[in-house]
């Protein structure tokens, strides 16, 4: 049978294009956060409440989390395989990360949705 | 001039350890390292072991650590040396003895991508034509002398020896895939895909810092990278 990249184990191609698209991502928000900063120098409590409350900010930051915590899994995941090298002790340290970088997420759901009108 | 070169004897050191030499290089009219450690070999001590063969950068045999970079001593002059000289094993592989290098794990990767022309199609009746444009797309590829410099250099390498293809095996790799006569581009990408294989590779570039013959062994792993992305879109 032949095989074809699209038949086999595509992790690597996979963890690559996350770590990439996520970048972007990222570059993109902070742009945008970076040159709403600058445009509005005097920035008070009631300016940034008003920012966060509006949905496309929360939705926009939500996604440079998601775009954060993804990058961050395939960076740790790469560390953990370098380093450490018995098996469980990997399998912790995954655990720990994977646990952590979901906390971290249903914390700015959290944050975010708690922001109201 | 001085020479700091690593010495072991796995039969009757404990450990290895540094041995200094000084050496008339005018006398011995040594021009490169490798003269240097000729010189040393055949006039001071013939205990010190290391390979080497054409002594023109041509079969890759003395590859070795030179002052902290890898490189062949055959073609590393000695004009531009700092004292003393530090000349270590390649870094990575076991040690077998002195500057000699167990080469298994750099020689297993190199297996791995099937370093041969594959072709599916019927035998022409005389041989496979290539145009002039497809054939130069494999300069910068074809020329690697697999001395295993850049491999050894990679901390890729250093951290997943087993799994980690490495630039020279990677280099080869994009050697047959960019070949116009080789018809298994899709399986060989294929068997490439896994998160090790090539995508260990992060870019750190000390291949083509260390590369004797001048090539981009970074180069190719982008390409193959590439390939890989356009075949799964």
């Amino acid at each position: 049978m032949v095989k074809s990249v699209m038949s086999v184990s595509r992790q690597g191609i996979r963890d690559w294009l996350i770590q990439r698209v996520s970048a972007v991502v990222m570059a993109i928000y902070s742009v945008c956060l970076i040159g709403y900063f600058l445009k509005h120098p005097h920035f008070d409590f009631l300016d940034w409440h008003a920012l966060f409350a509006q949905t496309c900010v929360k939705v926009g930051t939500l996604l440079f989390v998601l775009a954060l915590l993804f990058h961050a899994w395939v960076g740790m995941w790469t560390i953990f395989t370098d380093y450490v090298k018995p098996f469980v002790l990997r399998l912790i340290c995954h655990g720990v990360v994977f646990f952590t970088l979901v906390s971290c997420f249903l914390w700015t759901l959290e944050i975010l949705w708690g922001v109201n009108q | 001039m001085r020479f700091s070169i690593y010495r072991y004897n796995p039969e009757t050191d404990e450990k290895p350890y540094m041995k200094d030499y000084d050496v008339d290089v005018v006398e011995h009219d040594c021009h490169m390292v490798l003269d240097a450690l000729l010189a040393i070999k055949n006039h001071m001590d013939d205990t010190l072991t290391f390979r080497r063969s054409c002594r023109e950068g041509v079969c890759g045999s003395d590859g070795m650590n030179i002052n902290g970079k890898n490189g062949l001593a055959c073609t590393l002059s000695l004009d531009s040396m700092k004292e003393p000289v530090v000349i270590r094993p390649l870094p990575g592989l076991p040690v077998t003895r002195d500057l000699v290098v167990d080469m298994t794990q750099f020689y297993e990767q190199y297996d791995k991508v099937q370093p041969f022309l594959q072709n599916s199609d019927p035998l022409p009746a005389k041989e496979r034509l290539q145009s002039p444009t497809d054939r130069a797309k494999l300069d910068g590829l074809y020329e690697c002398i697999l001395c295993a410099c850049c491999t050894t250099s990679c901390p890729s390498f250093w951290w997943n020896p087993d799994k980690f293809v490495g630039p020279a095996g990677l280099l080869q790799a994009y050697r047959f895939i960019a070949d116009s006569r080789d018809t298994e581009m899709d399986e060989r990408l294929a068997d490439l895909t896994d998160p090790f294989s090539v995508f260990r590779c992060r870019g750190i570039m000390n291949c083509v810092d260390v590369c004797p013959k001048g090539l981009n062994p970074t180069k190719a792993i982008n390409h193959i990278k590439e390939l890989m992305l356009e075949k799964s879109v």
